[in-house]
């Protein structure tokens, strides 16, 4: 015999597809038909939806990290008076340490989050907003990936254990060093700070380079590249780990795309123009609002509030 | 909660009543107020009264049905008497139907009072147990489903990268998940129970 989906599965397959990250009008519509149908599947519908909603809380089930990074005191927010706004702090979602395949621990942080990662050997990671790093569980392990986002690596140089992070297919070798990794879109990007460090394809080790500092490799699938920068940019670029932004004859669109990283209320420069708009100044990671705020008196800019979205515009 | 509800254009509280004086969200926030957190005791009282377990969800999900159907006609003054009368009229239908019990056994769960021990409803009460059901939960889902409902519900990962990053078919992704979604609702408001099923 047969057994047709039950009704509890139907539901529960309309939940996931709402979830899913594909949905359309015209599913909604189809939804809406199904839950119109009867109560029994309003019924069977809203008692999993009501429990994935609380699922939500699970994030309270992450066992906090070794160590956290020291409590930062937010200071009030002194608003529109100038570009330059060198605020400390920001709001971390502290860091966490979740359910995962038992062979790696799993660390994340969520939007506008940061956390510091102290390892048994003396290393210290810090992960930066809205990240996945995971290190492999056994003992003294040198291995990590991170998964998604940006961390902050200082490691206790072994020449004979050296420390590997995987990011996106590229595998960064620590040579004695403090670096710097980000993930984008379609590209990885590695920072050193101080030492050394290699940075390889994962596949073709061939594509690889040695890092001094002041050098930031940047790898994609198919190619990779060193460029030198000098250290006070370096600084620029490290500057989250003390919850700030810094911005040097910044884009608009660079900034904006910046306190997205962070925020969940999302700036939206729709504009060339405007993208194109350069602006100076230390802004705390959280501060979004306060940055449009800031644009709107210092670049004459008009800022609209539409829901999650702040317009910036001409 | 600030996640988008599905079946907003349902329940949009847009006037759309279902019922003389009753809207759709209305109903919708009682069911989930007052009846959801009943589900464990609902649970324990139709498995003392019924013997075959695999009923036990369609019978849920057939009070559930009643309960709020009537409850969108006219929400009742009185959640848990009203749950517990659906359930009772449910078994001692099936009962006569299966002609399984004895009439005396039927008389006798005619008398059975709702169960005056356990909690009421307050949501409190699920609140304070709810992060040690959600934790067996989530410990009792198979490592890659686990794995699945982690990365959707706690990093809100697509299905796309969930497909990606756990290299697996989306539809994979879609059973794991949706397979987590009915173990959450199970511990969260049934009997948290021998935990590892998992459907």
């Amino acid at each position: 015999m047969i057994k047709t989906q039950s009704l509890n599965e139907i539901a529960s397959v309309w939940l996931e597809r709402f979830h899913s990250g594909a949905w359309t009008q015209q599913d909604q519509a189809e939804l809406d038909g199904w839950l119109a149908e009867s109560s029994a599947h309003r019924a069977a519908y809203w008692r999993l939806e009501d429990a994935w909603s609380n699922a939500s809380r699970l994030t309270a089930l992450r066992q906090p990290m070794r160590q956290s990074a020291p409590p930062r005191r937010i200071l009030p927010i002194l608003a529109r008076a100038a570009a330059v706004v060198a605020l400390v702090g920001a709001l971390g979602v502290a860091g966490t340490k979740y359910f995962a395949a038992p062979d790696t621990r799993v660390y994340t942080t969520g939007l506008g989050g940061r956390e510091t990662l102290a390892l048994s050997d003396g290393s210290r990671i810090e992960l930066n907003t809205n990240s996945v790093l995971r290190i492999a569980a056994k003992a003294n392990s040198r291995t990590a990936w991170l998964d998604k986002g940006e961390a902050y690596f200082e490691i206790k140089h072994d020449a004979a254990h050296p420390f590997v992070v995987f990011a996106a297919g590229q595998r960064i070798t620590d040579l004695g060093t403090k670096f710097l990794i980000r993930q984008k879109r379609d590209r990885v990007e590695v920072a050193l700070i101080e030492g050394s460090a290699r940075v390889e394809n994962d596949s073709n080790s061939a594509r690889s380079a040695v890092l001094k500092p002041g050098e930031i490799a940047v790898a994609t699938a198919d190619k990779l590249s060193v460029a030198h920068s000098a250290m006070a940019e370096l600084a620029n670029e490290l500057s989250w780990r003390q919850g700030q932004l810094v911005f040097t004859e910044t884009t608009l669109a660079d900034a904006v795309a910046e306190f997205n990283r962070y925020n969940s209320t999302t700036l939206v420069v729709t504009d060339p123009a405007v993208a194109r708009m350069k602006i100076n100044g230390t802004f705390p990671t959280s501060g979004a609002q306060m940055f449009a705020r800031v644009s709107q008196h210092i670049l004459q800019l008009r800022i609209a509030k539409r829901g999650n979205e702040i317009i910036i515009s001409r | 909660m600030t996640e988008r509800t599905p079946g907003t254009d349902f329940d949009g509280a847009d006037s759309r009543r279902v019922g003389k004086g009753v809207t759709a969200s209305q109903a919708k926030a009682w069911f989930v107020r007052e009846v959801l957190p009943l589900e464990a005791m609902l649970m324990r009282f139709l498995a003392k009264n019924w013997r075959n377990k695999s009923d036990l969800e369609d019978f849920r999900q057939e009070i559930y049905a009643q309960v709020l159907g009537a409850a969108e006609v006219n929400i009742p003054d009185q959640t848990k008497p009203f749950v517990f009368s659906v359930a009772r009229n449910l078994l001692i239908d099936r009962f006569r139907k299966e002609h399984i019990v004895p009439i005396e056994a039927v008389a006798e769960l005619d008398t059975l009072r709702v169960p005056s021990d356990e909690p009421g409803p307050e949501r409190s009460v699920i609140s304070r147990d709810l992060l040690r059901r959600l934790q067996l939960g989530i410990e009792s889902l198979p490592p890659r489903c686990r794995e699945a409902v982690v990365l959707k519900r706690i990093e809100g990962l697509s299905r796309r990268e969930i497909s990606q990053r756990m290299d697996i078919t989306e539809q994979t992704v879609s059973d794991h998940v949706a397979n987590g979604m009915r173990v959450l609702a199970d511990v969260l408001y049934g009997e948290a129970p021998e935990l590892g099923s998992g459907s």
